[in-house]
């Protein structure tokens, strides 16, 4: 069964239509790369499925509950939406890390906030605080950064706090972990650090959606690529599809302006 | 010279106590209107319209007109026109006419400040808090309050520090503070009278006391400086 299902999704910003009838679907532990240039929706999508943004019509499914459906305004709710956002993941471009603490803190902060919420936490909380934070060492341990663990984001570079922006995002155990251009504010030389990070993932299978513009990581990493234009997709397939045998042309001319640089 | 080291400790005593009256002012009216800026602030910000133009109308009042005149209104208004004292007339009721005043008139500065700060803090914040399943709630204190305290303390300072010298102003509605103690000397007092000096004494106070303030906040403002 597929891990995501995305329906007829349309999403306009005032009389500026975005995504037009977007329709997807992909598989557990599958890497999916989204590409496009600037403007034709990538980003608004992934924001869609994270809830930042809501869908004017379409329905969006995850493990074959419905999450969100246009039709239906129960799936519109706050406080509904705020469970079900925990479903995704998001890696943003500009990181977002939480300035006042440390990358430790940064992983640690949500997790503790959810437990808190939950009954028998007062009885177990040095427990359960101890087990939170022995998972975020461990993350940032992953992420190479274990000597990173009390150091605050501006002490980082740009690459380090992207690191730990992906871990925040894994710490609460998301089903599908998205990125919305995650090495583009970067400086070319610290691209390598996240890319590595995130083929890691990729190989111990974790579900990912990917809005990228490196195209070799997207050739070389993902299972599924999603070409996008206008608003729509244009093209969907393997990378060996879209990359080596384009059926579109409007994919071969996008592809044509990357290989030319 | 002989005499002024006479009258010295008639002096410093009369400026204590109204000292000790303008420090009540200055706290009340701090510890009141940091907490009432703040819902001031949400409600310049609220979505709902109606009430965020309210808020902002009675913001433009405030800032718009003396503070001297708002004393005077609040003090005034309710015997002249209500025929009805509420503050009694005692120091006890125009402390608490210019605590009011003080702490409506500060609360509005403060709001202004707060929304600045709060207004500043790139949006991302909020949506890292949100896909990391925090409520609004929970972002606001566990995330942005932090980062809009470090964003206002360097302006809050100066309006602290204006806040020591305008509590002078309760002056106008009788309020035994420091200045009252000390122009009391001019038209004479405890046998003393047309004294200039006791209020370059008073004014040394301000400056120390303002010396301190600005010395604290700077510590404040150093200590926020672990993170950027």
């Amino acid at each position: 069964m597929a891990i995501l299902e995305v329906e007829h999704v349309f999403k306009s910003f005032g009389r500026t239509a975005v995504l037009k009838d977007i329709s997807f679907s992909m598989e557990k532990g599958q890497a999916l790369s989204l590409i496009g240039s600037s403007g034709s929706g990538k980003t608004t999508l992934l924001r869609c499925l994270n809830f930042l943004e809501r869908p004017d019509k379409g329905v969006i499914r995850v493990n074959g509950e419905t999450l969100f459906d246009g039709m239906n305004g129960d799936t519109k709710r706050e406080s509904e939406i705020r469970k079900k956002r925990l479903h995704f993941g998001l890696v943003f471009q500009s990181f977002n890390l939480f300035p006042q603490y440390t990358a430790l803190k940064n992983v640690m902060l949500a997790r503790e906030l959810l437990e808190k919420e939950k009954e028998g936490y007062k009885a177990r909380k040095k427990e359960i605080h101890q087990e939170i934070e022995g998972q975020a060492a461990e993350l940032l341990k992953q992420m190479g950064l274990g000597e990173k663990m009390k150091r605050y984001p501006h002490e980082l570079s740009g690459g380090q706090c992207q690191r730990v922006a992906i871990a925040r995002a894994l710490a609460l155990h998301p089903d599908i972990l998205c990125f919305d251009e995650p090495t583009s504010a970067l400086d070319p030389e610290l691209t390598g650090e996240v890319l590595r990070v995130m083929k890691e993932l990729a190989e111990r299978k974790m579900t990912m959606i990917i809005v990228t513009h490196e195209m070799d990581f997207a050739r070389d990493v993902s299972d599924q690529v999603i070409f996008m234009d206008d608003g729509q997709i244009v093209e969907q397939g393997t990378p060996q599809q879209i990359f080596e045998t384009p059926e579109a042309e409007r994919t071969r001319q996008f592809l044509a302006r990357y290989t030319e640089e | 010279m002989e005499l002024i080291m006479e009258q010295l400790p008639i002096v410093l005593h009369a400026l204590n106590i109204g000292f000790l009256q303008t420090l009540k002012l200055f706290f009340v009216t701090l510890i009141g209107a940091a907490p009432l800026g703040l819902v001031i602030a949400f409600g310049s910000m609220s979505r709902f319209k109606p009430l965020s133009w309210l808020t902002k109308i009675i913001i433009w009042i405030i800032r718009g007109t003396p503070l001297m005149i708002q004393l005077l209104i609040v003090y005034y208004f309710p015997g002249l026109v209500f025929k009805n004292n509420i503050w009694g007339s005692g120091e006890a009721g125009r402390f608490l006419a210019a605590s009011i005043s003080f702490i409506i008139n500060y609360a509005c500065y403060f709001s202004e400040i707060y929304r600045g700060g709060i207004q500043n803090i790139p949006v991302g914040q909020e949506e890292a808090g949100l896909v990391l399943g925090m409520t609004k709630r929970q972002i606001f204190f566990k995330v942005k309050l932090l980062q809009m305290i470090k964003r206002v303390v360097p302006p809050m300072s100066n309006e602290i520090i204006t806040l020591v010298k305008d509590t002078s102003l309760a002056r106008i509605i009788a309020l035994q503070e420091i200045i009252w103690a000390g122009q009391a000397f001019m038209k004479g007092s405890q046998g003393i009278s047309g004294a200039i000096w006791p209020l370059f004494c008073a004014a040394f106070y301000y400056l120390i006391w303002s010396g301190l303030v600005t010395v604290l906040l700077g510590k404040l403002e150093k200590k926020l400086n672990y993170f950027r």
